[in-house]
């Protein structure tokens, strides 16, 4: 038996393993030094995530390599995807350091599940095989659910979580069927098995596309997509903020990832059936996200709404990628590189806008309201500068990221020839501009309810002035970033 | 001929605009007088374009080409020709203007109004200047965020209302632009420039479709009946620097965004549908500026007078001949300087009387007299007085209306009766008779910054009435060859 095992490659896996390794250690040291230095856990992990960004980049040779039996693969996107989501967490420890030592829920648990679900998102980019997905899926679900509840002695938390956990156990679930079904009808578990199977045309299509429906359901899930949305505003609403900041960013990375490599990379041969599922779900995302928006009086629900409806224009470029049933290459790295780009840039202006609501709230007080907002130009005019960018950004008013963002998805709609649905998109994003513009109405039009002065340390202060530069810069000079997401995804296809 | 100009009269207002911003409002003295400086800056970099223009050419001057969105070829590219680069010297003037006017009357937060109007008036040198699609959007749309703010913030009791209204109207217009501007570029293989989409051939059906995507988008903004109701609100809930903005410029961005997308990108759409056009203007002219006869505010009546003031505009535009597209162009000079003028007359008076409405005013001849020269002056040249620059464009777009059919000139000919009739009934009530109330007689007249300011627009009117030929002669060469392109069919 022992003859036939192949010591696989490590070396692509090489920041996942180093992951790995750290997060004993951070075990270690908040057992040992947790009660007395709460810091060092916090510090150990930062640490961990910038060594996981640089292994990344030093073991990034631009090459596709396959390792782990066909299981794992580290190509640029992965290595990309994998570097923002280091950004993302790590922005997130920062922004909510403060916020989560006030509410006393610092505690070692909290920098362990961020470290385990930021390993399950890298898996689930780095993902070659149905198993390796779900194996990577699963990580970061448990994690986040545990994550939602760290508050525990607070009742709308555990709601949250429970909510969350029920429902995303019956996504999974979907998925697992889905993938089982897939399994059946082309006997691979290997995406790359199962774009070959379908590519020769033999498997039953019948059984295909039921698997396909139910992939598509988990996918949807995670992305937030109508109809599968109803957790987004529950967790958003009831989870602590810093976990809200935490699952508005690098999940929606990771969910791009899982999209992206089933739908393209395993089930292309499909592109037809999923494009039109995709097609529904995007309209009624960006219809039902914006509408149900505007009725919101908590900016996290209403954060949680716009979520929805960014991901439905997200989505808008992913399913543009095949064209009258012509494959083109450059169609389809045009269409997906468009959502990647969305995705990087909702992301951005996501961390910005919770980073807002986190540097509003102090000890003892929570400041998720839209009521909180009202004044702050008084209050902070350089805040309330960064706000109405990233509002304006949200909103897809140039020169903000948001609006190029947008730009690139709509385009990649209509030459596939979605112009119907890019005018139902740009007529709800008008819907959007309603609720984000209140934003800003009320930072510059109204009086201050709440006169206290900003509190926050430097560090938060700093980090979001430089988050807000980042999406007025990414939209002054767009071209950069589109780039890099487009090369990102022709190397990578 | 290769130079920065337009980078500058785009970039040194905006750029000018963070000391502005971040000096703080506390210091107002340095705040004023920094926001004049990058003002007239602003204005000083401006005056080459015309010196150095030369008027023999039709084609793009003063042209900046490079690169900005490799990814889609969208370019960094500005360029003016005698249509547009009028405008950029009066939007640089007027902002000048404003911040002389806000000089003393804004009390709350200075430096983020005088910051914010000198963003605006770089972003609409940007609108002027842009030569490449996505570039023009991103402009036109930008400009939106300022003037939000501004309407907001320094507006009247129902501001928030008005700002809104204005956002989302104009937003409702441009997205169906940005729809039609990504069509073309599909359609055009690739380019976001608009003269190559000037070139582009194009069906019928399509050209219609592109042709009322356009037309939402700038008959807001004009803006054309029925789609004009934000505009009284926004005027009337503005400050006094919003209001001239808007009336002086940014009604004029979507009588521009015709004769640059419309008419030559969709030529044989705009023949189409050119009787539809005249009727809508026609509708503005008469029947706005019956609306404006009714009005007992002051700011409303001078709102209602610049939708139907814009009428003859768009009516000139499309009788497609040269004296029409000329004096439509003249038309929107003048009124840029007219309408700000006004505007600032009712700044001037609600100053001091906290009042609007025309029935609390009364004989403020007796207490302000210098004052009530200049805005006797400038209603004169609203309703088209000959020797001032509203009779020069009114006329030529009479004239060529006639020339295109008698009754359509006549229709539009009611305008000189109808302008008089509200413009000068007004100033009978306000300016004229006896002392209205104990207000007005302890009024104080003009000081020297608001007589320099109303000064200068006086003269400048009187110059463009007494000799309008420096003005047309720049515009002769790209009007005629603009007429000629619209002339060939591209279908």
């Amino acid at each position: 038996m022992l003859n036939n095992f192949v010591m696989p490659d490590l070396y692509p896996a090489a920041p996942e393993i180093f992951l790995l390794l750290m997060s004993f250690l951070v075990l270690f040291v908040d057992l040992i030094f947790g009660a007395t230095h709460r810091w060092m856990a916090a510090m150990l992990t930062v640490v961990t995530l910038l060594g996981c960004a640089a292994l990344t980049l030093v073991t990034s040779d631009g090459q596709t390599t396959l390792t782990f039996s066909n299981m794992f693969v580290d190509d640029l996107l992965s290595d990309f995807l994998k570097l923002l989501t280091y950004f993302a967490v790590t922005m997130m420890l920062i922004y909510g350091r403060q916020y989560m030592a006030d509410r006393g829920l610092d505690k070692g648990e909290f920098y362990l599940l961020v470290l385990y679900a930021t390993l399950g998102m890298m898996v689930m980019i780095s993902a070659a095989n149905f198993l390796t997905m779900y194996l990577g899926l699963e990580l970061m679900s448990l994690s986040l659910y545990g994550l939602v509840a760290i508050d525990r002695d607070n009742s709308r938390c555990t709601e949250a979580a429970m909510k969350y956990f029920v429902l995303g156990a019956l996504a999974s679930g979907l998925l697992l069927y889905g993938m089982s079904m897939i399994y059946g009808a082309t006997g691979s578990l290997e995406l790359g098995g199962v774009a070959q199977a379908l590519y020769q045309g033999h498997s039953e299509k019948a059984v295909l596309v039921l698997g396909l429906v139910f992939l598509v359901a988990g996918v949807a899930f995670k992305l937030g997509l109508v109809p599968f949305h109803m957790w987004i505003p529950d967790v958003y609403h009831g989870a602590p903020t810093a976990v809200t900041m935490f699952i508005g960013s690098a999940p929606k990375l990771a969910a791009f990832a899982m999209a992206l490599r089933l739908l393209v990379y395993g089930l292309f041969g499909l592109a037809v059936d999923w494009q039109k599922m995709l097609l529904i779900m995007a309209v009624l995302s960006i219809g039902l996200g914006n509408l149900a928006a505007i009725a919101q009086s908590n900016i996290k629900r209403m954060l949680a709404y716009s979520a929805i409806s960014h991901m439905g224009y997200m989505v808008l470029g992913l399913m543009s990628g095949l064209v009258g049933g012509q494959v083109d290459p450059f169609t389809a790295v045009n269409a997906y590189s468009s959502a990647l780009y969305y995705t990087v840039a909702y992301v951005l202006m996501s961390l910005g806008a919770f980073g807002m609501v986190i540097l509003l709230s102090r000890a003892g007080y929570e400041a998720e309201n839209l009521e909180d907002f009202k004044g702050l130009n008084k209050r902070s005019p350089w805040f309330a500068a960064v706000m109405l960018i990233i509002m304006f950004s949200m909103a897809g008013i140039p020169f903000f990221v948001g609006f190029f963002a947008k730009f690139a998805v709509l385009l990649a709609a209509i030459k596939a020839g979605y112009t119907a649905v890019a005018v139902i998109a740009v007529m709800f994003s008008l819907v959007g501009a309603f609720y984000y513009l209140r934003v800003v109405k009320l930072m510059y039009f109204d009086a201050p309810v709440d006169s206290a002065p900003i509190t926050a340390g430097i560090d938060l202060r700093v980090l979001l002035s430089l988050n807000g530069a980042a999406v007025a810069a990414f939209g002054l000079f767009p071209d950069a970033l589109m780039l890099v997401c487009t090369t990102t995804l022709m190397r990578s296809l | 001929m290769n130079s920065q100009l337009l980078s500058l009269a785009i970039w040194i207002p905006i750029l000018g605009a963070v000391p502005v911003f971040a000096a703080g409002s506390e210091r107002r003295c340095l705040v004023r007088w920094l926001a004049l400086a990058v003002a007239v800056a602003g204005f000083l970099v401006t005056i080459p374009l015309y010196t150095r223009f030369d008027i023999t050419q039709s084609g793009m001057q003063f042209v900046e080409q490079v690169p900005w969105i490799t990814r889609f070829n969208v370019q960094y590219f500005l360029g003016v020709d005698g249509i547009s680069m009028p405008f950029i010297l009066l939007n640089s003037f007027i902002t000048v203007m404003v911040v002389l006017a806000g000089w003393e009357v804004i009390e709350e937060k200075q430096a983020q109004y005088m910051g914010a109007f000198l963003v605006m008036s770089g972003l609409m040198n940007g609108i002027f200047s842009a030569l490449d699609g996505v570039l023009f959007y991103v402009f036109f749309e930008a400009s939106l965020i300022p003037m939000y703010i501004i309407i907001g913030v320094w507006g009247g009791p129902n501001r928030v209302y008005a700002a809104l209204k204005f956002f989302l109207y104009t937003l409702l217009g441009s997205l169906l632009m940005l729809v039609a501007l990504l069509w073309l570029f599909l359609e055009s293989g690739g380019s976001f420039n608009i003269l190559d989409w000037h070139q582009l051939p194009i069906g019928t059906k399509p050209q219609i479709l592109i042709f009322i995507a356009f037309l939402v988008s700038f008959a807001v903004k004009v803006p054309m009946w029925p789609v004009h109701t934000w505009l009284p609100d926004a005027h009337v809930e503005a400050p006094t620097g919003g209001s001239v903005v808007l009336a002086a410029i940014a009604l004029k961005l979507g009588a521009y965004g015709f004769v640059r997308f419309s008419l030559p990108i969709v030529p044989d759409a705009s023949h189409y549908l050119a009787p539809m056009m005249i009727t809508l203007s026609l509708i503005a002219v008469v029947y706005i500026g019956f609306v404006a006869l009714v009005q007992t505010d002051m700011k409303k009546l001078i709102a209602y007078s610049s939708i139907s003031h814009m009428g003859f505009v768009t009516l000139g535009f499309f009788i497609f001949n040269q004296i029409g597209v000329e004096g439509a162009l003249i038309q929107m000079i003048s009124h840029g300087f007219i309408s700000a003028a006004m505007f600032l007359c009712v700044g001037v008076m609600y100053d001091r009387m906290h009042s609007r409405m025309i029935a609390d005013y009364g004989g403020v001849v007796n207490t302000m007299p210098k004052f009530a020269a200049l805005f006797v002056f400038f209603a004169m040249s609203n309703s088209g007085l000959p020797a001032t620059s509203g009779f020069v464009g009114e006329f030529m777009v009479i004239l060529g209306a006639i020339k295109t059919n008698f009754w359509l000139g006549f229709a539009a000919a009611t305008t000189l009766i109808l302008g008089a009739a509200y413009t000068l009934w007004m100033i009978k009530r306000v300016v004229f008779g006896a002392v209205g109330n104990d207000h007005v007689a302890t009024l104080e007249d003009i000081g020297a910054r608001e007589f320099l300011v109303l000064g200068l627009l006086a003269a400048s009117v009187l110059a463009m009435g007494l000799y309008p030929f420096p003005f047309t002669e720049v515009m002769h060469a790209s009007v005629d060859n603009l007429l000629k392109h619209v002339a060939v069919s591209k279908l």
